[in-house]
């Protein structure tokens, strides 16, 4: 028989509660259950923690929710409250907003068993004049109890032993045992020895101090073999599960170590100087004040409102209300191109390098000025970004080739730094060698071509959506799932 | 003075002076700032599709680029991929490792990825010559579990592992190109910037990190939550990140001011987040919780503007389509639902 620590079953009770009172002579006679080590452990410690301060708070003597014994049929039910009288008091004392949040809120609490209904394995609550009744401290998930098959079979012997309706089995706490006896069919004996002993010490209790407590054990019991139907809420994401096992929670690197005489010594030197570094450099990048940033991030949800569906209708109907797919036809049917879309080009260079049609357009109007090798530059640093290890020495040779060597097919006009750092990069070529002459066409881009191109005629002409899409040919080029233009194997 | 003391002096001068960096810039709230964007009143979705066929657990999904497709991995061994529209499964991939934690859509469509308890990001062509998905490669190397990965291109991935640390990897290779150190905790969630430069993950160390791919560095660290984080995905402007953690709130992060912006929670709401996504405009949050609900929250008040109630258990994973117009929602009752 194991008892837990006497503070962890200290009564802050009403006296109407026959729950578990702390270390006295009185302790249950529960199972000898398997515990882990401390509370901290279990991934659930904080969600324990916030129901139990409103278990308690439902617990108060004076303005707690009302428990009291209730007589029925010449019989007495101690320690209940109607789940009407719980919701009411949670609409009154948390602040929900109606009585489905207080609901929700219920049916969490009594899914992880901090109450539950006197007369039913499912836990969950109802608002009306059902019975509840709430959960002993022993009992509580916090104690992060892990009761094995054996003591869930030495429960449901138990069980059996007892001559009272109320404590028939159910059909599947039938099956379940049925099972456990095959499964510890060499060892039945000393389960049915320990059920016989727990009975024994049961039947010394007062009626109704045992109707208590086998109710308050049979809820343990529902949330850690659940009724087939009901979530389990003892399950725990396997990602966290992984730490459970794990020595410590994140390796302090500060150890009360010399450092001059060990290797650890160094490395902690060395990570010290690299994080001071980092530090450093960013208290050189100075902050932007947050009311700046607020305002960018309003004016960007601004901008953007009309696209997105939760807010604006969409142009196309969307196709999970209307069951219509033409949302995702819309490339190879429409020929007109809405000035909606057409105004998203722009916010941004982005944004129009973004629409496949936009890009189309744009090089368009950069053919026209004689200034389309920088978009194709640009492009090409991008494609060499995605590229496997293996080919990209060659693609960086065929860069510098076509772009940037003094015979080049397709020259751009670079400055000269940005002809400097990448000539420096040549000489350990890899996909990031010309980052730096990309970002430069890229503001050239920006602010030449770009704003050019939209105060444009050409730009005008679609977005006014006189101008009707013309090329049937840019439409099959049009990769449906990339935004990007990427080369079909 | 000794070396390492000297340089533990200055480490903390430093993290003092990023903190009061950090107070000098916090002018205001985004609470303030907001105050007379109008209100938008409360957002309603319906399920609009099931996706049944899994036989367990969900532990992930992500959409296609194309809105339309989405892939899911659950507990049952499968990967599956999706028509959303039709609820056709257009690929079922049995899988090595029943234990998968993630799941990941290339931008191409080509190719999915998925890992778990294996250690191991596994890449799958949907686009063989045969007609058949098969794997394409295996990228070990992370010393623990992985628990999310997201593509760059066909070429690159990035992922997140129990083993503290995040990788980029070059496929075909299968070589780990970089590796990101730093977090002293599990990193459960990574999300890639709109313009691919950087990524943010979050960790049970209960911070969140900003990572530059290219020098695989560290470029800040955004403290402030209570517990583990389990989700991170960026505004859509790039320059913020929302966080989701087991201590019920889901946070706001700015790259430029360098500190969190807005909280949301509620005294009731109790349960830790295990997923979150904005919408299109980032007006919206969107947040997958532990008590089988998704809350809706308005980004820029901060208040709770809808729920999305239908799961029977834990919704785990959670994404809004590239062109924002439908949320799915994976949960561990087995199913998937697809909601606007």
């Amino acid at each position: 028989m194991v008892t837990m620590n006497s503070d962890k079953v200290s009564a802050k009770r009403k006296p109407e509660i026959i729950g578990c009172a702390g270390g006295s002579k009185d302790d249950p006679p529960f199972l000898p259950l398997s515990t882990s080590n401390s509370s901290e452990e279990s991934p659930n410690h904080l969600l324990y923690k916030k129901m139990e301060k409103i278990v308690e708070k439902m617990q108060d003597e004076t303005i707690g929710v009302p428990v009291r014994t209730v007589k029925s049929f010449m019989t007495k039910i101690p320690s209940v409250f109607t789940g009407s009288d719980l919701i009411m008091w949670m609409i009154k004392n948390l602040d929900v907003e109606d009585q489905a949040e207080a609901l929700h809120l219920a049916h969490l609490m009594a899914a992880h068993g901090y109450f539950f209904p006197i007369d039913d394995h499912m836990l969950t609550v109802k608002n009306d004049g059902t019975f509840y009744r709430f959960q002993t401290p022993y009992f509580w998930p916090s104690n992060c109890w892990e009761p094995e098959n054996t003591d869930y079979a030495v429960y449901l012997c138990k069980r059996t032993m007892q001559n009272k309706t109320r404590l028939e089995l159910a059909d599947y706490e039938a099956e379940n045992l049925a099972r456990l006896q095959k499964m510890f069919s060499r060892k039945w004996e000393f389960i049915f020895m320990q059920a016989e002993a727990q009975s024994k010490v049961d039947k010394k209790r007062d009626k109704l101090e045992r109707k208590v407590l086998d109710s308050q054990e049979r809820a343990f019991w529902d949330v850690h073999r659940p009724m087939p139907g009901c979530v389990n809420t003892t399950e725990i994401d396997i990602k966290k599960a992984c730490q459970i096992n794990k020595p410590i929670h994140g390796v302090k690197l500060v150890p009360k170590l010399s450092p001059s005489s060990t290797e650890l010594g160094i490395k902690l030197v060395e990570n010290l100087k690299k994080q001071v570094g980092l530090m450093r450099i960013r208290l050189d990048r100075r902050n932007i004040k947050v009311s700046k940033v607020a305002e960018a991030c309003i004016a960007y949800f601004e901008q953007y409102l009309e696209y997105d569906s939760f807010f604006v209708a969409p142009e196309f109907a969307n196709p999970w209300i209307s069951d219509n797919p033409e949302l995702w036809e819309q490339e190879k049917l429409a020929k007109d191109i809405s000035a909606r879309r057409v105004k998203r080009w722009a916010f941004g260079l982005q944004e129009l390098l973004q629409d496949p049609i936009g890009r189309e357009h744009f090089i368009k109007f950069l053919d026209k000025e004689f200034s389309g090798e920088n978009l194709k530059f640009w492009e090409a640093v991008q494609k060499l970004k995605a590229l496997p290890q293996s080919a990209v020495q060659d693609k960086v040779q065929e860069i510098w080739a076509e772009f940037m060597a003094s015979d080049a097919s397709c020259p751009i006009n670079v400055d000269s730094r940005s002809c400097e750092v990448t000539k420096k990069n040549m000489e350990n070529p890899d996909r990031w060698t010309f980052d730096y002459a990309a970002a430069h066409v890229y503001q050239l881009m920006k602010s030449d071509s770009y704003s050019r191109y939209l105060r444009s005629e050409m730009y005008k002409e679609f977005l006014n959506g006189s101008k009707k899409k013309t090329s049937v040919k840019g439409i099959r080029s049009i990769v449906s799932f990339s935004a990007r233009k990427e080369t079909i194997t | 003075m000794n070396e390492l003391d000297s340089l533990r002096q200055e480490a903390e001068t430093l993290k003092n002076a990023i903190r009061d960096a950090r107070k000098a810039a916090c002018d205001t709230s985004l609470v303030q700032a907001t105050a007379s964007l109008e209100p938008i009143g409360r957002v309603q979705m319906r399920t609009r599709r099931t996706l049944r066929g899994h036989l367990a657990k969900i532990y992930a999904m992500h959409w296609g680029s194309d809105s339309r497709n989405l892939v899911s991995a659950s507990q049952d061994g499968k990967l599956i991929v999706w028509d959303s529209h039709t609820t056709n499964k257009v690929h079922a991939i049995p899988l090595r490792s029943s234990w998968v934690m993630t799941c990941a859509y290339a931008p191409s469509g080509s190719y999915v990825a998925c890992g778990g308890l294996d250690n191991i990001c596994s890449i799958y062509s949907l686009k063989t010559r045969e007609g058949n998905v098969r794997v394409s490669r295996e990228l070990p190397g992370h010393t623990g579990y992985l628990s999310c990965c997201r593509f760059l291109d066909d070429n690159q991935i990035v992922t997140s592992s129990g083993d503290m640390s995040c990788a980029l990897w070059d496929i075909e290779t299968g070589q780990q190109t970089t590796s990101f150190l730093g977090h002293t905790g599990d990193v459960m969630s990574l999300s890639l910037s709109p313009d691919m430069r950087t990524f943010v993950s979050g960790a049970c160390d209960a911070s969140a990190k900003l990572w530059d791919i290219r020098e695989g560095l560290c470029k800040q660290t955004f403290p402030g939550h209570e517990s583990d984080i389990n989700a991170v995905t960026f505004f859509p402007n790039g320059y913020a990140f929302a966080t989701g953690s087991d201590d019920a709130t889901c946070r706001l992060f700015d790259v430029r001011a360098d500190q969190e912006l807005a909280m949301y929670s509620h005294d009731n709401i109790i349960c830790g987040i295990t997923s979150v996504a904005f919408s299109k405009s980032g007006r919206l949050l969107l947040a997958g919780y532990d008590d089988f609900n998704c809350n809706v929250w308005d980004s820029m008040k901060t208040e709770r503007a809808g729920i999305l109630a239908g799961h029977d258990n834990r919704v785990s994973c959670l994404g809004v389509t590239e062109n924002g117009m439908a949320v799915g929602t994976g949960s561990w009752d087995s199913f998937l639902r697809i909601w606007n």
